[in-house]
């Protein structure tokens, strides 16, 4: 469903951030994007969403993400943010959840059902009509996600989708992926929760592909991870807190 | 907390008031615009030294906190900046206008101190009704009626951005000023030495959360329109209110009802 082909990109002339990236995507996998701080994963999202364009190739179901397809491309997208602060820009959650459906010709009945739909399969009947700002960072990240599946995207990406949620939210995030029948791409520093959701795990390292397979082998490959500036999940560490 | 959030705090209580349930807030968005515009309009036209007829026109504000349930004072205290200002307009015409107008017993009023009178009530009649169209609609409904009413789209989304991004500017230098405190205790405001790259930064952070927050519009479907929640349609009601409104301004307008009122006791 996702390919990239050859895909260099920079911010700055001279300090590329991806360089000659290739990899696909098939329908229905959840992959795990990981790297140190800076690797270029957020890069990786923008790329694919067209918010930035290098030189290559991207084909999202086989059409080149370009300007002229862009709103087609982005259809099928969903995106959760890294900051939830720059997702959510309506005065209520509710408001938030109806700007996709709505903007994509849905009725407003439907809207309706789908909002309600999502918030409950999330337990955030509560959140609906609460403000934007006055929400906690957990909340609102549970209400960026919320948002996004209102959109019932052909693929959704994560951009850190764990990081500010307490154990309770972090696993019903968790759960929330794994009952996704999406394709995914998820980002994150929690590997524990990649290993809970991703069946493949894609490792950069200065913008190139540093390992691509499957979760448990390289998760649980120690010398591999500790060169990238990363360490085995807790639950293969074997560690035990003293 | 700041005085950014506080000012923050302020901006986001209208979309409270404006949540609130009342008769007023479930009227349709475009009748309270039409009938507001349609008050602005009367008020205005008002002759300068008219100030009996004009303030029977107080009677429609009047109401409109009655029913809508806002406190006048939340009015005139967000109001507190501009309401000198607006009301300051007409504080010279006592100096240039000295032609006696009427004596109330000894006293001689000149026409200026009328005219700075009624324009000053004028002003504040203005904004008393913007207010309560403010506070009685949420921004988006209000957006809503300006489309509806066929103003270009692409000026309401400015107005709706702007609306909030300014939050967004707010935020981001609450966030900034308290970084800056906690790491200078005892420093009042910020000092001098700091301002450059205070706003330099501000800019850009604010810059690139606009930025941020476009692009999350744009991956959510946004393309040039907004797709407004329509609350309410405009039901027969609403019309009925628009044209009754209305038409009770026009009466008061060309009719001094005070006059006649008094008339009728004297006589
Ligand atoms: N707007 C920008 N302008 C210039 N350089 C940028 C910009 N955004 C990111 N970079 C640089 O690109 C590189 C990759 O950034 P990216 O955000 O993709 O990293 P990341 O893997 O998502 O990191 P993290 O784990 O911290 O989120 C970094 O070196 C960063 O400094
Ligand atoms: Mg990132």
């Amino acid at each position: 469903m996702i390919e990239f082909q050859h895909v260099s990109f920079a911010y700055e002339r001279g300090r590329s951030v991806i360089e000659d990236l290739s990899f696909s995507i098939a329908d229905g996998e959840a992959v795990g994007l990981i790297g140190a701080n800076g690797a270029g994963k957020s890069t990786v999202m923008k790329l694919l969403l067209g918010l930035v364009s290098g030189e290559g190739t991207i084909l999202v179901d086989g059409v080149p993400v370009n300007r002229q397809n862009l709103s087609q491309i982005r259809r099928k997208l969903g995106f959760v943010l890294q900051n939830s602060d720059n997702q959510m820009f309506m005065p209520t959650v509710y408001e938030d959840m109806i700007f996709a459906p709505l903007n994509y010709g849905l009725s407003r009945e439907a809207t309706e059902a789908r909002v309600d739909a999502v918030l409950e399969q999330l337990g955030l009947q509560e959140l609906k009509h609460r403000h934007n700002h006055k929400i906690s960072g957990g909340e609102k990240r549970m209400a960026a996600i919320a948002t996004i599946l209102a959109m019932e995207p052909e693929a959704v990406l994560m951009d850190e989708p764990t990081s500010a949620l307490d154990p309770y939210n972090r696993r019903l995030v968790i759960n929330t992926i794994r009952g996704l029948k999406q394709t995914k791409l998820i980002t994150s520093h929690d590997l524990d929760m990649i290993l809970d959701t991703c069946d493949r795990v894609i490792l950069l390292s200065a913008g190139r592909i540093a390992a691509d397979g499957p979760a448990d082998q390289i998760l649980r490959d120690r010398e591999l991870l500790e060169a990238h500036r990363m360490e085995l999940p807790f639950c293969l560490a074997g560690r035990r807190l003293e | 907390m700041n005085k950014m959030e506080k000012a923050l705090r302020e901006l986001s209580e209208m979309d409270e008031l404006a949540a609130h349930a009342s008769p007023v807030h479930g009227l349709c968005p475009t009748a309270k615009l039409l009938t507001a515009i349609a008050y602005i309009l009367t008020v205005v036209s008002f002759n300068k030294y008219d100030l009996s007829g004009l303030s029977v026109m107080l009677l429609y504000p009047v109401l409109l906190f009655q029913v809508s349930g806002i406190p006048v004072r939340t009015c005139f205290y967000k109001l507190r900046i501009v309401l000198p200002l607006v009301m300051a307009v007409g504080l010279f015409n006592p100096i240039f206008d000295r032609a006696p107008m009427l004596t109330l017993g000894t006293v001689v009023v000149s026409g200026g101190v009328v005219s700075m009178l009624s324009l000053m009530l004028k002003g504040l009649l203005c904004l008393m009704v913007s207010f309560l169209l403010m506070a009685t609609t949420p921004i988006d409904a209000l957006c809503a009626a300006l489309r509806r009413l066929h103003v270009p789209g692409m000026l309401v989304t400015l107005l709706l951005l702007t609306y909030r991004y300014v939050g967004v500017m707010t935020e981001e230098l609450a966030v900034m000023t308290d970084a800056y405190h906690l790491r200078a205790p005892g420093q009042k405001g910020i000092h001098i030495s700091a301002w450059g790259s205070f706003l330099g930064q501000l800019l850009l952070r604010s810059m690139d959360r606009a930025q941020e927050l476009y692009s999350s519009m744009l991956l959510r479907g946004y393309h040039e329109h907004f797709h407004y929640v329509d609350f309410k349609p405009f039901t027969f009601s609403d019309g009925l209110y628009t044209v009754g409104c209305t038409a009770a301004f026009l009466l008061l307008r060309f009719v001094n009802v005070a006059q006649a009122l008094g008339g009728l006791i004297v006589r």
